[in-house]
């Protein structure tokens, strides 16, 4: 390396010490966490898992490989006389890697942790989210006084170590909004608000935990979660977009969720209940998982389509590997090779859908009855029509009578609750390879197993059952991770590995690596019982902070990695709609059932090439939760559309969180917003309250769980003077009663409210 | 060791970070955001560039901005522009061997019957380019038109062909050219969505939205429908009764109230949301105006045949019939509406016509009586499009795309009815050789671009592919098709596919 290169480096070692102390506390150069992205990205595709990209027949992602003993790349403690760093640091075009026409570009950084690493002693390890689930120690820190459980003593150690202290105790009106928020989804009502904040008790908060934990709503926000993941819809996607019935999915895991089924049951019956002994119908609903994949037509290539989705599903959910690139080439980054897709692939391949109804038996008698007669009153008309001409069979009193009779009859034939469950594929699938991905190009047979990077499994026989209780199995390090990471993530608003569906050597690393695996080895010790899990973290001094920026936090940890203070994350669609109808008292909360139609502009169902309706729901069910609308893939209800709800074309495990106009149009502007406000006033107007005073902050309960400060009391004051002047009679003209000045008043106030930014996030 | 930003992380930022619009020449938008940080002293820990601030191209650009026109389905390309006597010798003769072998056809099964072209051709212009007489006013502007008749394309199915050209990718999930070309490019007008999206023929192109997403790009480079009935954009009208005053006050308010939050929370996001109630106010103003083609004079609406407030019927249409009237302006409004926001600074202004897959297998889907149909919808309104572009000077500007997804067999399908009956003439989709044109910004004009057989099934000089074509578009606006990427799940996703396979069709530039 010539003086120049020494002398970039040395400054760069100075800049980032901060960083450096931040990431790697020991200021050693930790293989997995810093040598293997660079590596991953800048030599593995040309070096990497994919043979058929494989330059130079040269491996560097296998230890094996690149730190090979005959012709060595690397000699431990010498990166001057490592081949593979010299190539690195070489001006010569002929010799320089990555080589100069290729994309990826190689920063001093990323040289200067080879060279140390190589220095080190150039030690090897597996990819951190391979290796098995240790469960770390929760470290020893010097404040006591601070730390709720291990969790705090993990994001504890890590603030000291960067010289930050944590933020204080959020003040009990954002706690409990923030806690209600996410545990149901929903505001905190009155009652909860007297309740907490008159209970004088140290484990007051740890009550209003446990109250929401057993709360019906708490499966039906949680739910929401999984059915992002689980890409769950009501119509089959593509051009047609067909309906389909299949809420009793969605009933069975928000009751699995309320029940508290332990995850890794949870995960079986959802990949193979259809196979557990004594499979019972829930068992069979709980399949629908696999199943909520768009879906072409019945053609080969529509069902194969389908399962490449459910095997890219099975990826992103439960291992957090983009399996899907391995599809048509070997994986260019992580141990998965085309071979190991396909044989993912095999699991899900045999398993077909079948439509299970529910009826007594009686009732399924009757209607094989009726079936049965229309069947042969038709073949009666058929027989008698031949006698008739062609053009007469339109006139023919007997042919008509004969119509009217089968439509009748037809229209009796009753439609039970059904779900679409999996079933086995009689006779099963030859699974084989398919070259480039490309389904008319069928390569060999492959066999189902799991990735040889991953613990195998069990002797035995290999069904998509033996493969869901392995994908929960105790040594399967990725399933634990995933799930946590997921957990942590709904309520801190990011991972502690951010890149949650992406935990292979493109992902990103853990902020937390053994808080993570401490969490990890909870899961299962706890009986894989989320609630537990969720309770601990909520239970959290960690949870609990103050999310207000601090300067001094942001000068070194902009983006909050290092949990100096909470998130302030944008509510999703669902919880904004949810939360304005409930502070209106608007919102029902009936559980389950099929899908609603609330309300929608006119112009949203229109060209489809399949027309579907969209006709309000009456009573209640035009103010459900958000999740129960029905939600056409083809045409999604514009609000849940604006506020980034998913699209349910593929699993979706963290949301987007925009911040564009056409929110502020929704919310000032789309009727449902309009009248949740309308709602709001009449009862703040009808209430008993005395003065605006009292109004006032009432509103500012409902909508917010906090009373407003003075200089927010003036400017609404502002609001309700402005609205009840006579001066703003003027554009309507008509004379208004004193009692619709005071509602419309009201309104507006309402609506400031419902519009503020504090409304749509979660402090 | 600083963090290692990899390409999972930074897709993850990107994707949580975008902000619709936000500019810094809004009145409370990024410079404001700037301000008040600094004045807080908060670091500018969540920089919030503007991600559709216009942005400098790669390489020397030939045209600004793109109006891509699709006849969803596939209009035939030899009763349009690939003349083939030939056809005629051996109408209604067996289709040869050589035709099917080895060979997968939607609908053909057999051995289909060869089907003459069904309309005249004649040579037009100074150029003497071949045009049919279905299209009288496409052949008056044929000079500034260059038309390639030797596309191929790798899928024979509507979406994934669909796709294949919109996005570069059969399957869903990649981001479409739109999308590209606005986050590569950014957009002018900052009150408008920079990717617009219009719609004719009462339905939605078989592969639905994806067609305009913007895959794994940030959201904000997705492409915008706007609705040409009822709000164009929803909810930018104020409800009914709503006193625009009041509402300014309320808005007033919002901000101080907003404002006051961000001093105790200190996040950005506070900012950026006051910054789009501002917009979302200028929006109000400013879409339904450039969407008011009403505003257009008489003989600017002659032009293309624009019937101002016209409401379709064909969206509710249950007879396939009824979506087939002549003189159903709706795609000649969306020409015009076209124009209408390229000349205010849209950046790609994609407009999809549904109703020309003619298979001739079922009533109102014929060569012989719905295709005059289709054209007659959509002649006028695309030479009065050029010729208006022309006439203000933004055609040298502004790229034209036309095209279909694929082409047609020059057999006639056989799958329903193999003899000739009125009503019920079609071809199949044919995906080996069809006809596509552009026109305008840095493209030859009166150029008839590549040849095919005797029989219109391959090309035998000049073959372009959809990649070729993609690459095209791409550099005729400066942006090089094989630098310009964005790194997805550890991949330099690019449009024209991970190969070099994609040409930039030289020949064919002005």
């Amino acid at each position: 390396m010539g003086i120049g290169g020494a002398i970039i480096l040395a400054i760069f070692i100075g800049i980032s010490r901060v960083g450096e102390v931040i990431a790697q506390p020991t200021a050693q150069i930790n293989f997995n966490l810093d040598v293997l992205p660079v590596l991953s990205r800048a030599c593995f595709p040309c070096h990497g898992p994919d043979e058929n990209a494989r330059q130079a027949n040269l491996r560097l992602d296998t230890k094996e490989g690149a730190l090979r003993t005959d012709k060595p790349l690397v000699i431990s403690g010498s990166p001057e006389q490592s081949k593979l760093f010299q190539r690195l640091v070489s001006r010569d075009p002929e010799e320089q890697m990555p080589p100069p026409d290729a994309q990826q570009k190689l920063t001093e950084s990323d040289v200067e942790v080879v060279r140390q690493w190589i220095n080190d002693g150039a030690a090897w390890s597996e990819h951190w989210s391979f290796r098995v689930i240790t469960r770390p120690r929760p470290p020893m820190v010097e404040r006591f006084d601070w730390p709720q459980n291990e969790i705090d003593r993990f994001i504890l150690d890590r603030l000291t170590r960067i010289g930050l202290k944590p933020s204080v105790q959020a003040n009990d009106q954002t706690l409990l909004r923030r806690v209600t928020l996410d545990l149901l989804g929903l505001p905190a009502n009155r009652d909860a608000q007297r309740d907490f904040f008159s209970d004088e008790r140290p484990d007051a908060f740890e009550r209003v935990i446990d109250r929401l934990l057993a709360s019906p709503h708490f499966g039906e926000r949680w739910g929401r979660h999984w059915l992002d993941a689980a890409r769950y819809a009501d119509s089959s996607g593509f051009e047609g977009d067909p309906p389909r019935v299949v809420w009793k999915y969605r009933d069975w895991v928000l009751n699995a969720i309320n029940d508290d089924l332990p995850f890794d049951e949870f995960v079986v019956q959802q990949l193979a209940g259809d196979l557990l002994p004594d499979a019972s119908p829930q068992n069979r609903i709980a399949t629908g998982f696999l199943l909520n994949s768009q879906q072409d037509g019945g053609s080969e290539t529509s069902r194969l389509d389908a399962v490449v989705d459910r095997v890219n599903t099975i990826g992103t959910v439960f291992l957090g590997l983009t399996v899907g690139c391995a599809q048509c080439h070997s994986h260019k980054f992580d141990p998965l090779t085309q071979r190991e897709y396909y044989a993912l692939f095999a699991f899900v391949n045999s398993a077909d859908e079948a439509k299970l109804e529910f009826a007594t038996p009686e009732q399924f008698a009757r209607r094989d009855a009726l079936v049965a007669e229309v069947a042969s009153l038709t073949a009666e008309r058929t027989s008698y029509a031949a006698t008739l001409s062609a053009e007469r069979i339109k006139s023919d009193p007997g042919y008509l009578e004969r119509t009217a009779n089968i439509d009748s009859l037809t229209g009796r034939i009753p439609t039970f609750e059904s779900a679409q469950v999996l079933q086995p594929a009689t006779p099963g699938r030859v699974t084989t390879m398919f070259i480039r991905g490309e389904f008319h190009r069928p390569g060999e047979p492959v066999s189902p197993d799991v990735p040889q990077i991953l613990p195998p499994l069990p002797p035995g026989s290999r069904t998509r059952l033996e493969f869901a209780r392995w994908l929960v199995s105790a040594d399967q390090p990725l399933t634990p991770r995933v799930t946590v990471n997921r957990v942590w993530q709904h309520l801190f608003g990011r991972g502690l590995v951010e890149t949650e569906n992406d935990f292979g050597s493109q992902g990103s690393r853990p902020t937390h690596p053994e808080l993570l695996d401490w969490l990890a080895s909870e899961l299962p010790r706890r009986g894989w019982r989320l609630k537990s899990l969720i309770r601990q973290i909520t239970l959290s001094s960690t949870y609990r902070q103050a999310s207000h920026h601090r300067l001094d936090v942001d000068a070194i940890d902009a983006d909050n990695r290092w949990l100096a203070r909470q998130s302030r994350p944008r509510l999703e669609a669902e919880v904004i709609c949810d939360t304005a109808l409930a502070a209106g008292g608007l919102l029902s909360t009936k559980i389950g059932g099929p899908s609603v139609f609330p309300f929608q502009p006119d112009g949203i169902m229109i060209n489809r090439a399949t027309p579907a309706p969209w006709k309000i729901s009456p009573g209640e069910d035009r103010y459900r939760r958000g999740l129960y609308t029905y939600y056409w893939r083809l045409t999604p209800h514009p609000m849940l559309q604006t506020f980034d709800a998913p699209d349910a074309i593929t699993s979706c495990t963290r949301r987007q969180s925009s911040n564009t106009p056409l929110q502020a149009l929704t919310l000032l502007n789309d009727p449902m917003f309009t009248e949740a406000a309308n709602a709001i006033a009449r009862e703040i107007v009808s209430s008993r309250l005395e003065n605006d005073d009292q109004r006032v902050n009432r509103m500012f309960q409902l909508c917010l769980t906090r009373l407003p400060d003075a200089h927010e009391r003036k400017l609404l004051n502002q609001v309700l003077n402005r609205a009840r002047s006579p001066l703003t009679e003027g554009t309507s003209g008509k004379t208004r009663s004193a009692e619709n000045v005071e509602r419309l008043a009201w309104t507006q106030l309402a609506q400031t409210i419902l519009n503020l930014e504090e409304f749509v996030v979660r402090e | 060791m600083t963090e290692l930003i990899t390409p999972a992380l930074h897709q993850i930022r990107s994707g949580t970070r975008r902000h619709f619009f936000q500019s810094s020449g809004l009145g409370l938008g990024a410079m404001a955001l700037q301000s008040m940080l600094a004045k807080d002293g908060f670091a500018a820990s969540n920089p919030t560039a503007n991600p559709l601030i216009p942005k400098q191209p790669m390489i020397a650009p030939r045209a600004k901005r793109v109006i891509y026109l699709h006849m969803a389905g596939s209009p035939s390309q030899l009763e349009l522009f690939d003349d083939k006597p030939e056809l005629k010798k051996l109408h209604m003769q067996d289709a040869p061997a050589s035709f099917l072998e080895g060979k997968r056809f939607a609908f053909i099964r057999g051995v289909p019957k060869i089907l003459a072209g069904q309309f005249e051709f004649a040579r037009h212009g100074q150029s003497g380019q071949v045009v049919s007489e279905l299209l009288p006013n496409l052949a008056k502007v044929i000079d500034q038109v260059c038309v390639i008749r030797t596309v191929t394309t790798d899928q024979f199915n509507h979406a994934p062909s669909q796709l294949f050209t919109h996005t570069g990718s059969p399957r869903l999930g990649g981001a479409s050219i739109g999308s590209w070309v606005t986050y590569g490019l950014g957009s002018v007008n900052q009150d408008l969505p920079g990717f617009v999206v219009l719609l004719s023929g009462g339905k939605t192109p078989d592969a639905g939205k994806s067609l305009w997403g913007s895959g794994f790009l940030p959201s904000v480079y997705q492409g915008v429908q706007c609705r040409t009935t009822g709000d164009p954009v929803l909810y930018l009208g104020d409800p009914p009764g709503m006193d625009r005053d009041l509402r300014r006050r309320m808005l007033d308010t919002l901000a101080e109230m907003n404002q006051a939050e961000f001093q105790r929370s200190g996040d950005a996001e506070t900012i950026t949301r006051i910054a789009q109630y501002e917009l979302a106010c200028r929006m109000q103003v400013s879409v339904p105006e450039v969407m008011d083609i009403s505003q257009e004079p008489q003989h600017v609406l002659d032009l293309y045949g624009a019937k101002p407030g016209f409401v379709s019927q064909a969206e509710s249409a249950d007879d396939p019939r009824q979506l087939y009237k002549g003189d159903d302006p709706t795609f000649a409004n969306n020409c015009l509406l076209a124009r209408r926001l390229i000349e205010n600074g849209v950046r790609y202004v994609q407009l999809y016509d549904w109703g020309w897959d003619h298979h001739g297998s079922s009533l109102g889907e014929s060569i012989d009586e719905t295709l005059p149909i289709k054209c007659q919808q959509t002649d006028r309104a695309i030479a009065g499009l050029i010729t208006d572009l022309k006439q203000r000077g933004l055609l040298d500007e502004t790229l034209i795309v036309w095209g279909g997804e694929f082409g047609r067999t020059p057999m006639m399908q056989n799958n329903v009815r193999s003899e000739l009956k009125k009503g019920y003439i079609g071809r199949d989709h044919h995906p080996f050789a069809f006809t596509m044109w552009m026109a305008g910004g840095g493209i030859k004009g009166g150029l008839a671009y590549g040849q095919t057989d005797e029989f219109g099934y391959y090309p035998v000089e000049n073959k372009v592919s959809i990649r070729d074509l993609q690459a095209t578009i791409l550099h005729v606006l400066g942006l090089d098709p094989y630098q310009f990427h964005y790194t997805y799940q550890g991949l330099d996703q690019r449009l024209v596919g991970p190969t070099e396979e994609g040409r930039v069709l030289k020949d064919i530039l002005a």
